[in-house]
């Protein structure tokens, strides 16, 4: 079956045409994995050569330790370093570059804010709310500083449609509220919260905002000012960039009031054994050698998204998980777990008679990479009573050929178990 | 690689059509058994005489691999003694693995060959070192619930 999408063509910020045929070129993987159909970008994306050459470039002519030697080369570095944290404000619309702490990634930002924030903020019977959708690292890092403060943990949850219940959400906050801490994007289904809605709310209350934004930096012009939310974090290897990077944004005052969280070198003034003075924010969170490549493989990604342009990334996305949704809603037996009418780049189903494990190993005959298990959101696969979904995401290499491909492969699955529609 | 080789008609069967799938109103001994990489739920029900399992059954929600193979299981273990039942796991996990184990694979007492054929069709599993662990998680159940009498016991899969 064909299926043909009117005004379906996405334009570029200069007036080309999105071509993720032509963006795939830009991919290596994909030269070296000619058969791939490449559907877990969610779990972590592909690396784009400006940034795998970019990186190799930087170590073979500027790389010295960062803000420390007086040579050239140390200079050099640490220019390029700090250029790399402007280019995360400047991607996030931060009000200034000291409001970007780096990190080995969202699960850090997260568990820096839960650590050095937590204990300076909250009292015993204080509440932490967060969602039914939220990825194993937006809950942990909550229920550890649970145990060691006392506060408590308030979980908002969703609707029979899969969306954020935006009534039931305003209902649970209160004077007892300090921090709303949610996914922008759901991990598992593709979700769009309305973190607008959910910022004024929480601000309404008096309570701060932490936005998880791991799904949807990939897939969404990020605005921290316009969103108005107090932190956001993100992961650098699921926006094309290298792993153990990724970045906090807080806003400049509370990271001013923010105590240090891990101590080492760079994050220090002066030190003596009767006492030591921190650095201002940011380089007070940074301890140690930070990952200085990462950094500035970050803003090589970060850039080459740029370059694409973000609305014309989102419109992509967006045109594609409406052909998926079309395209594998189409099969007879296959279904999609809910996501609220506003899902994104992401997608889980279901094939019925057929384990997600099991449609997972049959795709991977076929060379179709998907996810499938709970994807580090056990407590939202109990609330939808599902023990493991199957999980297609894209990336701005995506093509309608690999949902094709990826209906093709659960079509042998129905086959080779006989659950085939006649 | 051929996925009828994994795939056979006697695990899509077993995986439809599980045998022995309820729970025992009187077991002697029980276990649960979780695989929570893929959320893989099993628990085995085993009633004892002396040392002969004289009933055996399961429950669950799992894949087809997981699902016929604490199927079969249960067929091949019925009115076996645990030491029978002990050496067909070891042949089964050793087949399976390909492990240091796999001595044990040829070692069958003759007394269990029938049995160890009838484990056959899961084999094939083998070839896919992600899902060796579906196919062990019934028998590693089982080994937890003789061990441990019905107390909750951590299941250690591949």
């Amino acid at each position: 079956m064909t299926l043909l999408l009117q005004d379906r063509a996405v334009t570029r910020p200069d007036g080309a045409a999105f071509d993720p045929v032509a963006i795939r070129r830009q991919f290596p993987i994909f030269g070296r994995n000619p058969g791939l159909t490449f559907l877990d970008t969610a779990a972590s994306a592909q690396k784009p050569r400006a940034v795998i050459d970019g990186m190799a470039e930087f170590y073979r002519t500027d790389y010295a330790n960062v803000h420390r030697g007086v040579y050239g080369l140390s200079a050099r570095s640490t220019a390029r370093f700090e250029a790399a944290r402007e280019t995360v404000a400047r991607f996030l619309n931060a009000a200034d570059p000291s409001e970007i702490v780096f990190v080995r990634g969202a699960t850090e930002g997260i568990n820096l804010v839960a650590q050095s924030w937590g204990p300076a903020f909250l009292r015993p019977g204080d509440q932490v709310v967060v969602s039914e959708l939220e990825h194993h690292s937006n809950i942990v890092p909550w229920q550890m500083l649970r145990q060691r403060l006392g506060i408590e943990l308030v979980v908002a949850p969703l609707g029979a449609d899969g969306a954020l219940d935006l009534v039931a959400f305003q209902g649970l906050l209160g004077p007892r509220t300090r921090l709303v801490a949610m996914t922008h994007l759901a991990n598992v289904t593709g979700h769009v919260v309305a973190v607008e809605a959910v910022v004024r709310l929480a601000h309404a209350q008096g309570a701060l905002v932490l936005l998880d934004g791991c799904q949807a930096v990939p897939r969404l012009p990020v605005d921290v000012r316009a969103l108005d939310c107090d932190f956001y974090v993100f992961s650098g290897h699921k926006c094309y960039g290298p792993t153990g990077i990724g970045a906090l944004y807080a806003k400049r005052a509370l990271l001013d009031a923010m105590p240090p969280w891990q101590g080492g070198g760079d994050m220090i003034r002066t030190v003596s054994f009767a006492e030591t003075t921190y650095q201002d924010a940011p380089q007070r969170f940074e301890a140690g050698t930070p990952d200085i490549a990462g950094a500035i493989g970050l803003a090589l990604a970060l850039d080459f998204m740029d370059g694409l342009g973000r609305a014309a990334i989102r419109d992509h996305e967006a045109a594609l998980t409406r052909y998926a949704e079309a395209r594998l809603t189409a099969i007879p037996g296959v279904g999609l777990v809910a996501a609220g009418g506003s899902r994104l780049g992401a997608l889980s189903f279901l094939v019925d008679g057929i384990h997600p494990h099991d449609l997972a190993t049959i795709f991977d005959q076929h060379d179709v990479a998907v996810r499938a298990g709970h994807h580090c959101a056990q407590p939202l696969m109990d609330r939808l009573d599902l023990p493991a979904t199957a999980r297609a995401s894209f990336g701005v290499y995506s093509t309608e050929a690999d949902v094709e491909r990826l209906a093709e492969a659960i079509r042998a699955a129905q086959r080779l178990f006989g659950v085939a529609a006649r | 690689m051929d996925l009828r080789d994994l795939y056979q008609d006697i695990i899509l069967d077993h995986g439809r059509s599980p045998r022995n799938f309820r729970t025992l109103a009187a077991p002697s001994h029980f276990a649960h058994g979780h695989n929570p990489l893929c959320g893989d739920k099993v628990t085995i029900f085993l009633r004892l005489d002396g040392d002969r399992i004289v009933e055996v059954s399961f429950e669950g929600k799992g894949c087809a691999i997981s699902t016929a193979s604490a199927s079969l299981m249960t067929e091949v273990v019925l009115n076996k003694t645990l030491a029978e039942a002990e050496a067909l796991f070891g042949h089964f996990h050793g087949t399976v693995t390909g492990g240091a184990a796999s001595g044990t694979a040829g070692g069958l007492p003759d007394a269990l060959a029938e049995e160890g054929e009838r484990l056959q069709p899961l084999t094939g599993v083998k070839a896919y070192p992600t899902r060796v662990k579906c196919a062990t998680l019934a028998w590693h159940t089982l080994e937890a619930a003789v061990k441990g009498g019905g107390l909750p016991v951590p299941v250690k899969t591949e």
